[in-house]
């Protein structure tokens, strides 16, 4: 019998000790999935978890390491935000698509011009794409009270349907004959993204990713609307009373959330994407939920949460080259970390008893 | 007359405090006993106990002679024991009749039960239709409902956890009258509340409890009120005084105030008019659930009314929210502690933040100042009296008396013009009520407007110059409390607002 | 494009197959709101009942075995949801996408050897002589074993909240856990109960899929219908009766969208298959207009429950 008692103040120790058992506990339970694979567990962890940082190829994927954690991390640092206070956009995978699109269409509307304005214009457009696709439930909602969470997730599959028309018909690439997909953005000049430090993986979403995450940090620790963010999540009554007007909170964390989101999308599909294709999605909007959890929906630790599932990705496509571990593993194993994650959040709101103490 | 209920020696300690302490007594059959103390006192954990919702450490209950130690409040019931709770246990989306199933163990198919509800209601003059959705019931109806429910059963013993403060006083009456039938039919009835004058009125033992102890025990009709107060308060209050001022310039007027219902079950505000002039206070009272939470956010900013329906030293704030009536030093406190005046996971210094931002200087161009928040934290703490380790624990761990005081002062410190509070002092200690009324008085005496919204009426005539009463969302024309006499207040609360104009 | 090639017959008959994947699931999660709990792991559940029920079919060569292991599998799901958000009182939200995003990422491994292989099929009900009738016997007697199970189960449902004693506590629970509790019922156990009962609805009819409908295994594969199902509960405003209605109009949206892709419509091919979803956020949309002061939710839907005394 397991009974728990509130604690009187949230405890800091486990606030952020949780995250550590949580992967601590999510390594003892992948190890005993990769066995039941019939791998053997140490090897695989090692695999994915140690060859990537620090083994004898880490040169080679620490690269890679910063090109999945950038666009983690900076669509976790805007999910983070609307989660704090109780708006769940969980279609942030829809709004780095329609970024991306926005952002190439922009970009390729000028095609083959060499201007110095265009990746800037793109930029601009890839927010603007990711920021208008998150405002339809954001208005949605203000205006109707529509739940968000269903409407943003109706539109991933919209946008992922939006993806296959642009990669197959309107943005595909008119000298490629026959392929689907649009024109290769990274190896045109005006639209690249490259990497800034050979050999590190940065590139310009990588600087946008530290940018957010310092952004988003000074707005929920010294701003007022971080503030108030805050207080619409934890209590809602109260933060009405406070004059929060709830319709600008939806409205700019949606705004926010979708404008990193589609920004993400940008940065990848004109970087280590480069193009507008069939399989673009891959997922980062999803991953980022668990990333800003992860984090605590904290903006520092969202940086570490980010790198922490990067490592995973890497990781796992190491161990697929290598043992032929199987890439949905390493999606089973990221849906676990989350689950222990929230199993072991309990242990800063209460105290966990075992048993009939002396006192029940 | 023989013993029915006999507690031993019962004790129950949650982490932090002892709620019961080695407490006995024992309820005679038909008898109708007082369990008295204040907030905080063990009275509900008590009640719980004896209706198997909470396990008791140590100790041992009897009914009937036979060992009883109902596991869960089935076996309670089977035993023949019933409660009606403080906070009622009823489900607002479901009818009368379903309700009524709800707290029985077998209860009959629905044709049958509906008929037993109208035949025993009627019997107890206390009418009640089983179809009804009880969302859409009033508070004294509800409470109909619980008792209907436990009169059902055939109750040997009947709890009731302090059931007139949702009440007029014609209801009141009303439910005295059914219980003194009951108990002349043989049930007993444990009667917990802390005003006393009820308890002279209609119990014939009482048992006082302070601190989880028994502190004694005493015939309440043989007793007076002022001894029973001091044996549960444990000290001699002293009552607040009035500063006495005339009245000055008016500062706030509320003219055709009329809002829907927020929700299916919400109330409405009709037409609701009020003036306040400074350095006066304005008690309100009603039973709950008539308005008062309404009119508080009307007047807080949380809810916008049409333009012109709320004047604020002249100026029309009908259309302005919370931030910027707080500004021009329109304060207010709402009744729920935790979860709307203040948030509870958050630090007191956050929650100081939360209405203190704009007239405490804390803002500079959006960014806040936690410093300044932390000193103002600090101020209250220290000039309320707050018992808190200090000002970076959350809301939540302080007691409800503490929270209380540090919202109130929250408000007071910020020099308001006018301020709106509800329910001031409900469950709070009884002095920490007496300082929580004592500064609402001296805001007053300095020159700012008080409205005290409460359901508590002896409250009321004590600190407010004048009185109006809300019914269904309707406030009646306010009449100088020096005038005022028990059953016209009664009268007011019914609704029966025209009374002068009746009689004039 | 030719619209003659759809035949009304078939498009009804075929109506009823699509709808009821989505229909099982959005029952279940009605159950499951009903006792006050959000549960948003419905597309997680159904992926894994899809698989689970698809490998136990292929091992066993059975398809019953299929579905029984798939409702199995959907509840063992369920549970681990209940598990975290009843007793560790984890967030319902956030602990239903993990479940989703737990069930996608399991379900494909192990579903990694079965993809391409066809499951057996599970034989229609023969009612004799009615399933010869026209029109009416191919719609409506023609049909798998499960689409009058889920049939029944609509029925089921409707009656046990409308006229059972479990039933009405099971509402009580929605509506005010507090009270409940202060009458003496498991608040806790009722949940955890309903949220089994979810899990199975939806792993059913993530295995009607992957068994019936499809029936072959693909990674996910259910594509969102699990969300879908989460959409119709709102739009049948928490009514066994309106979830028919409302699945049955989806099953309808898909297979006339299929259909006209088939035709050879001149809307681009894209855009029929986002109709489903955009009718979703539609019908989302059109109900909030209706309901602005909400009203049909269970009151304590999504609130965590502590028993502190």
């Amino acid at each position: 019998m397991i009974r728990l008692e509130r604690r009187p103040t949230p405890s800091r120790v486990w606030g952020a000790a949780s995250p550590l058992l949580a992967v601590a506990l999510t390594m003892v339970s992948g190890g005993l999935m990769f066995a039941a694979l019939g791998q053997d567990p140490l090897e695989a962890l090692r695999t994915i978890f140690w060859d990537p940082v620090l083994g004898e190829f880490a040169w080679y994927f620490r690269a890679q390491l910063l090109v999945k954690a950038a666009p983690l991390i900076l669509i976790a640092a805007g999910l983070a935000i609307g989660f704090r206070a109780g708006i769940w956009n969980i279609g942030a995978e829809g709004q780095y698509i329609v970024g991306a699109i926005a952002g190439a269409a922009a970009g390729l509307a000028f095609y083959p011009s060499e201007s110095a304005l265009i990746f800037p214009l793109m930029v601009v457009c890839g927010a603007l794409g990711g920021f208008l696709w998150a405002m339809i439930p954001a208005v949605l909602k203000v205006t109707l009270g529509t739940n968000e969470i269903l409407v943003s997730l109706m539109l991933v599959y919209v946008a992922d349907n939006l993806l296959a028309s642009a990669a197959v018909g309107w943005l595909r690439n008119p000298d490629a004959v026959g392929f689907p997909g649009s024109r290769n953005l990274s190896q045109w000049e005006a639209s690249a993204n490259p990497e800034l430090i050979a050999g590190t993986g940065m590139h310009w979403g990588v600087v946008a990713a530290l940018i957010a995450v310092i952004f988003a940090h000074v707005l929920m620790t010294r701003h007022l609307m971080g503030f108030h963010i805050r207080l619409a999540g934890q209590a809602p009554r109260a933060a009405r009373f406070a004059g929060v007007a709830p319709a600008r909170l939806v409205l700019f964390c949606l705004g926010l959330s979708g404008l990193l989101a589609g920004l993400a999308g940008l940065f990848e599909v004109t970087g280590p994407a480069g193009q507008v294709s069939i399989d673009f999605a891959s997922g980062y909007g999803f991953t980022a939920i668990i990333v800003a959890f992860l984090g605590r929906l904290n903006p520092l630790g969202i940086v570490a949460a980010g790198l922490l599932m990067a490592v995973t990705y890497v990781g796992g496509d190491n161990a697929a080259a290598n043992l032929g571990i199987p890439g949905a593993a390493i999606s089973a194993f990221q849906g676990m970390l989350l689950f222990f994650l929230l199993a072991v959040d309990v242990l800063s709101n209460f105290r966990v008893r075992v048993g009939r103490g002396a006192l029940a | 007359m023989t013993a029915l209920l006999e507690l031993e020696g019962l004790t129950k300690a949650y982490p932090g405090v002892v709620a019961n302490d080695d407490v006995s007594f024992a309820v005679t059959r038909g008898g109708v006993h007082a369990l008295l103390g204040e907030n905080g006192a063990g009275k509900s954990t008590l009640v719980k106990t004896i209706y198997g919702l909470v396990k008791p450490d140590r100790g041992r209950m009897r009914l009937d002679g036979q060992p009883f130690a109902p596991a869960e409040p089935r076996e309670a019931r089977a035993a023949g024991v019933a409660m009606v709770f403080q906070h009622f246990s009823l489900f607002d989306a479901l009818s009368v009749a379903e309700n009524v199933a709800l707290g029985m163990e077998t209860p009959p198919p629905m044709r049958d039960l509906a008929r037993r509800i109208r035949a025993v209601s009627e019997e107890y003059g206390l009418p009640l239709d089983p179809g009804r959705l009880v969302g859409d019931l009033s508070a004294g109806e509800r409470q109909r409902v619980e008792i209907v429910r436990c009169l059902l059963q055939e109750p040997r013993l009947l709890i009731m956890d302090e059931p007139t403060s949702v009440l007029t006083p014609q209801e009141v009456e009303i439910l005295f009258a059914t219980l003194r039938q009951l108990s002349a039919e043989g049930t007993s009835i444990l009667y917990i509340s802390h005003k006393l004058e009820e308890i002279r009125t209609l119990c014939d033992a009482a048992t006082i409890l302070r601190g989880g102890r028994v502190v004694g025990g005493c015939d309440p009709r043989e007793a007076s009120v002022a001894e029973l107060a001091e044996r549960m308060v444990g000290a001699k209050l002293t009552a607040p005084k009035s500063g006495g001022g005339a009245p000055g310039e008016t500062l706030l007027r509320v003219e055709g105030l009329s809002l829907p219902p927020v929700s299916q079950f919400g109330t409405p505000l009709r037409e609701v008019a009020l003036e306040l002039r400074a350095g006066e206070v304005l008690g309100i009272g009603g039973v709950a659930g008539n308005g008062q939470d309404e009119l508080l956010a009307a007047l807080s900013g949380e809810r916008l009314s049409a333009a012109g329906s709320v004047t604020f030293e002249g100026h029309d704030v009908s259309r302005l929210g919370p931030v910027a009536r707080r500004r021009a030093g329109l304060l207010t406190a709402p009744e729920e502690r935790l979860g709307h005046a203040a948030a509870p996971d958050m630090t007191l210094t956050e929650n100081a933040a939360l209405t203190g931002g704009a007239r405490k200087g804390m803002l500079r161009r959006g960014f806040l100042d936690w410093g300044l928040a932390r000193t103002f934290a600090d101020e209250v703490i220290a000039r309320f009296d707050v018992r808190t380790p200090g000002a970076e624990v959350a809301a939540r761990s302080l007691s409800g008396g503490n929270l209380q005081k540090f919202v109130i002062g929250r408000e007071v410190l910020q020099d308001p013009r006018v301020l709106v509070v509800n329910q001031p002092t409900w469950g709070v200690d009884a002095a920490a009520a007496s300082a929580i009324r004592q500064a609402l008085l001296d805001l007053a005496a300095g020159g700012a407007g008080v409205i005290v919204i409460s359901q508590d009426l002896d409250e009321l005539l004590e600190i407010s110059d004048r009185f109006a009463a809300l019914n269904a969302g309707r406030l009646g024309t306010s009449v100088p409390t020096a005038d005022l006499t028990m059953e016209r207040i009664g009268l007011m609360l019914g609704g029966a607002h025209d009374m002068e104009a009746a009689h004039a | 494009m030719d619209l003659s090639a759809i035949s009304p017959t078939l498009l009804v008959a075929s109506l009823m197959v699509a709808a009821t994947p989505i229909l099982l699931a959005a029952l279940g999660e009605m159950v499951v709101e009903k006792a006050g709990v959000l549960n948003l792991g419905v597309e997680g559940m159904m992926i894994m009942g899809a698989v689970t029920g698809f490998v136990a079919a292929i091992e066993s060569g059975s398809p019953w075995a299929g579905f029984l292991a798939a409702a199995i599998g959907g509840a063992a799901m369920a549970l681990l949801f209940g598990f975290l958000t009843q007793v560790l009182l984890s967030n319902q939200v956030a602990t239903g996408l993990a479940l989703t995003l737990f069930g996608l990422g399991l379900s494909a491994l192990i579903g990694q050897g079965y993809v391409g292989i066809k499951a057996n099929s599970l034989g229609r009900v023969d009612l004799g002589a009615l399933s010869d009738l026209p029109f009416v016997g191919r719609v409506l007697f023609g049909h798998d074993p499960i689409v009058y199970l889920s049939l029944l189960l609509v029925a089921g449902v409707w009656a046990f909240l409308r006229f059972t004693r479990a039933g009405l506590i099971l509402r009580a629970v929605g509506e005010s856990h507090n009270a409940a509790h202060a009458l003496g019922y498991h608040v806790r156990r009722v949940r955890m109960t309903a949220i089994a009962f979810g899990g199975a609805c939806a792993g059913l009819g993530g295995a009607y899929l992957s068994l019936v409908r499809v029936p072959q295994w693909t990674e996910g594969m259910t594509a969102g219908a699990g969300w879908i199902a989460l959409a119709i509960v709102v739009f049948a405003s928490w009514r066994a009766e309106r979830v028919l209605v409302g699945a049955y109009l989806f099953g309808g949206i898909t297979v006339l969208q299929l259909n006209l892709q088939t035709a050879g419509a001149r809307v681009p091919v894209e855009l029929l298959s986002a109709a489903p979803y955009l009718v979703t956020i539609l019908v989302l949309v059109l109900i909030s207009i209706r309901a602005r002061r909400g009203g049909a939710a269970p009151a304590d839907l999504a609130r965590p429950f502590h028993a502190s005394t």
